[in-house]
């Protein structure tokens, strides 16, 4: 048995100890909005917070990881998918078919942490996830209009919402 | 901005997980939700007035969901805010005499295809709550009027909305002579909508095929013989039988081995631990350089086939003042798809339930009645959202026969197949791997007068559909190229011109790879037309354009991106550094695109691409918001090939097992892409995959203008940029 905070929440969990994070998380405790996308942490699919460090979780033992440490998931980063990167996301359709996009969502809230206004170099080096649709151009635009304050309307899309908003 | 999910799902949050609706929700509509009519195929309207909107058409990212249901809304007049989308299942399609048309989902086919049909199904829904309103007021139909889902009789003060209406003109019959509204009047087509499918997408509700937990479910590992077409010889299981969870271990076919346990990490450590001893067949010692001389001789072999031919190329170039050649070649890629390869099987002797992300559910169902050994008609197959598709989830259904095959080993049982990356990456349906040498003849002013392309390699209807190869021939092979007949057409008037293709298969199986043929074909003619621009000494856009005087709508596109650019002024420095411009345009998938590239050469000779402008001409835009995704990401597509992108064979296998060894592009490596989307009208073209033909060659010539080296072979990486 290993016990896992999650999402404010501990579980045990009946897993060998060496399975990684990443598969605890989606056949444990049916969290499977983070995702397999390569087991070498290579494309940062399987981005969880861990202290709210972002953290690649598929080669990540639970044995490793401490009952007292904080992992949030993509399904508790926010109670009504109102976090800011969240709401960004919405407003400016970034993803696709969606697949790497917890992963990414993560990651960049972990970036708007420690860097409230990232520079593009900033983001180059910590937003190192593939997405092989190729919403890059788009992640960019979200999290400068985060950066500079949350209006969506900074980025130009002029997209428009179902309730009568244009981003 | 924050609505509830706007889609209908097969899967249902529930207590302890998450379960799965065995019964195929619709057609029990009535029951199940007791206040929703199915008016027609297309569109079931609620007693609450949502508007269910039928999408047959797999959506993969590209927006499907989106673009197809703003078509039905346009016609049908109902409220936008209230419309969702729902998949029909491939076994209901097949029921009901294929009302929905065809699932396929590639070659950019979903909106232009069906926009003509799924209008009119949109229209006769409207007709029909139409009809019902006016029988309950009992006056004319003609003296209503309809908008947002509200319908009013203005003489009587009178108005009801769709929802009240459904189930009277559920009952109505379906009306056949159907008038679309002129395009003047459209209010939801042409605009900038926001996705209907997004908010899922960003907490982590969205399922996946990957993400479907079935009750009682089992989960697979599997490894096929990683040489195409080996088998397994024997296996020793002795060591992982008593693993914790490990349940059974079984072949697949003659060619794979599956560990069947309760999860499937348990599942994928064990079968790697276990020993596999594989024939690994005829093609034990393939290797790329060795296909790479078989295309080299067919270069120069006589046995190609004509895909294109004005007047006498060859007699003219032999003839001709002067001349040049110029090989060129594109690689094996893989698709990549960041979900890989998946599907749940459930077999009973009666019964074969398939859940899976399938670009094609008509032939996703073909191969489960296939695999399985039943009638079609007692096969379903539940199509699940894609994580990625690019054409490997569309023609060959390989992993759900797989899927199958282990399910009928422990009957009753629902089985998840996943393949581990690895597994994906070697096992993938390839980019078809060709060559071409372009030999032009010029005259004693430097005209161009004839033009030979000999394309040799790889066909993809030969691997994927050979009963379509008539003759020996692929027309497929030609995409860009073609004379005439509305699609894929060369946008060139040459005096003399002939290309012809030798085919020449290696036993890599090959796959449509989206953007298809274009993608070399592109670059092989717009590379060497700028060749030949350089040995006149002429400009590329004037040579191009000079070509083109027969090709107004490829001429327009490429003219809006020169304007954009300001082609004929000088290029300001970008931080310090010179920029430098190349051109590319073709027409495929029923549009026609441009690109111009800028990029400069750092002083370590690394290249940095600061500016995509792309010029897309697609007909009629439906949704320009997400027609500006679509080429966004058509851009890290060809350029995560042009750049990096490449799978080579060594003693038969794929060399290429991960992102570690096949690198795609990244957010540092992706330029600022700016778009001009300028729809001429009087057809509809595809949006998803024409601009990634022209990613590659407008920056390969962009880097010749940089340095005056010919890129000539991909990928860029690796080669050197540093001036000559």
């Amino acid at each position: 048995m290993v016990t896992l905070k999650v999402n404010g929440k501990k579980h045990e969990i009946d897993a060998d100890p060496e399975t990684p994070l990443l598969w605890a998380l989606r056949e444990h405790l049916d969290l499977t909005g983070t995702k397999y996308g390569c087991g070498i942490k290579a494309c940062g699919a399987c981005t969880v917070h861990i202290d709210g460090q972002a953290v690649r979780s598929c080669l990540l033992p639970v044995s490793s990881i401490d009952i007292n440490q904080e992992i949030v998931t993509i399904e508790g980063l926010s109670d009504s998918t109102n976090h800011p990167v969240q709401k960004a996301w919405i407003a400016l359709d970034v993803p696709q078919c969606g697949y790497c996009q917890s992963g990414v969502i993560m990651a960049v809230a972990a970036l708007l942490k420690s860097h409230p206004n990232p520079t593009d170099q900033e983001i180059d080096e910590a937003i190192t996830n593939i997405c092989r649709c190729g919403t890059y151009n788009r992640i960019r635009a979200a999290i400068k209009v985060i950066a500079q304050g949350g209006d969506p309307k900074l980025a130009g899309l002029s997209i428009q919402h179902a309730d009568g908003s244009i981003a | 901005m924050d609505n509830p999910s706007r889609r209908r799902f097969l899967v249902n949050a529930a207590a302890g997980g998450l379960t799965v609706a065995f019964h195929i929700p619709f057609t029990n509509y009535a029951e199940a939700e007791q206040k929703s009519s199915e008016v027609n195929a297309w569109v079931v309207v609620g007693e609450d007035d949502t508007v269910t909107i039928r999408i047959a058409r797999s959506e993969m990212g590209q927006g499907t969901l989106t673009g197809l249901a703003q078509l039905v809304a346009e016609e049908l007049e109902c409220d936008w805010s209230k419309v969702i989308t729902e998949y029909p299942t491939p076994g209901q399609n097949l029921a009901r005499q294929r009302i929905w048309g065809n699932f396929s989902t590639g070659g950019s086919r979903g909106i232009r295809e069906s926009q003509d049909y799924v209008r009119r199904g949109g229209a006769a829904a409207r007709l029909m709550l139409m009809t019902a309103a006016s029988q309950a007021w009992e006056v004319p139909a003609s003296e209503l009027t309809v908008s947002k889902g509200v319908i009013t009789h203005q003489q009587s003060g009178r108005a009801t909305t769709f929802g009240k209406v459904a189930f009277a003109a559920s009952k109505l019959p379906v009306p056949k002579d159907i008038a679309l509204k002129d395009l003047k009047d459209w209010k939801v087509i042409g605009k900038r909508l926001a996705r209907l499918d997004t908010v899922d997408k960003v907490n982590g509700k969205q399922r996946f095929g990957v993400d479907i937990k079935l009750p009682g479910m089992l989960n697979a590992a599997i490894k096929d013989c990683p040489v195409f077409g080996g088998k397994v010889l024997r296996f020793d299981d002795a060591a992982i039988k008593e693993r914790k969870g490990v349940r059974k271990v079984v072949t697949v076919g003659e060619s794979a081995v599956a560990v069947i346990a309760d999860t499937w990490w348990q599942a994928k450590t064990a079968l790697d631990a276990m020993s596999i001893e594989w024939d690994f067949g005829a093609h034990a010692s393939a290797s790329s350089a060795a296909f790479e001389k078989t295309l080299d001789n067919a270069l120069f072999a006589q046995d190609a086939i004509i895909g294109n031919k004005q007047g006498d190329a060859l007699g003219r170039i032999a003839a001709s003042a002067k001349q040049l050649e110029a090989v060129y070649s594109y690689p094996h890629q893989h698709h990549a798809t960041m979900e890989p390869m998946n599907a749940i099987a459930r077999y009973t002797p009666e019964r074969c339930e398939v859940w899976t992300p399938t670009q094609n559910g008509e032939a996703a169902l073909a191969a489960v009645a296939e695999a399985s050994g039943l009638p079609a008609s007692r096969c379903e197959v539940y199509k699940m959202h894609l994580g990625g598709g690019f054409g490997r989830r569309g023609a060959i259904h390989d992993w759900v026969r797989q899927a199958v095959k282990i399910a009928q080993q422990l009957p009753g049982i629902p089985v998840k197949l996943l393949w581990s990356r690895e597994e994906d990456m070697l096992h993938g349906r390839f980019h078809p791997i060709t060559k071409c040498r372009l030999t032009a003849g010029l005259d004693e002013k430097g005209n161009l007068t004839a033009l030979h392309m000999r394309i040799a390699g790889q066909s993809i209807l030969a691997g994927v559909a050979p009963q379509n190869i008539r003759d020996g021939r692929d027309p497929v092979v030609f995409q860009g190229l073609n004379a005439g007949g509305g699609e894929a057409m060369i946008g060139y008037s040459f005096p003399h011109l002939l290309i012809d293709h030798a085919m020449r298969n290696p036993h890599v199986p090959p796959g449509f790879w989206r953007g298809v043929n274009l993608n070399q074909n592109a670059i092989y003619l717009e590379c060497f037309i700028d060749e030949v621009a350089a040995a006149t000494k002429k400009d590329p856009l004037s040579l191009r354009l000079a070509l083109m005087d027969r090709h107004p709508q490829h001429r327009a596109v490429l003219q809006a991106v020169a304007d954009h650019v300001r082609w004929a002024q000088e290029i300001p420095d970008v931080n310090g550094m010179k920029v430098f411009r190349g051109l590319a345009q073709t027409h495929g998938f029923g549009s026609y695109v441009a690109a111009c590239a800028e990029i400069s050469i750092t002083e370590g000779g690394n290249l940095v691409i600061h500016r995509i402008v792309a010029a897309i001409d697609c007909g009629h835009a439906v949704n320009p918001q997400q027609i500006e995704a679509q080429i966004e990401g058509s851009f890290a597509f060809g350029l995560s090939a042009a750049l990096l992108g490449q799978c080579t064979v060594k003693n038969g296998q794929m060399e290429q097992s991960n992102f570690h060894t096949y690198p795609v592009l990244k957010i540092h490596q992706m330029p600022k892409v700016e778009s001009i989307i300028m729809p001429s009208g009087g057809f509809w073209g595809g949006v998803g995959e024409p601009t990634i033909a022209v990613a590659a060659p407008a920056v390969l010539n962009a880097i010749f203008a940089a340095t005056g080296i010919r890129i000539r072979r991909l990928p860029i990486a690796g080669q050197s940029l540093k001036r000559i």
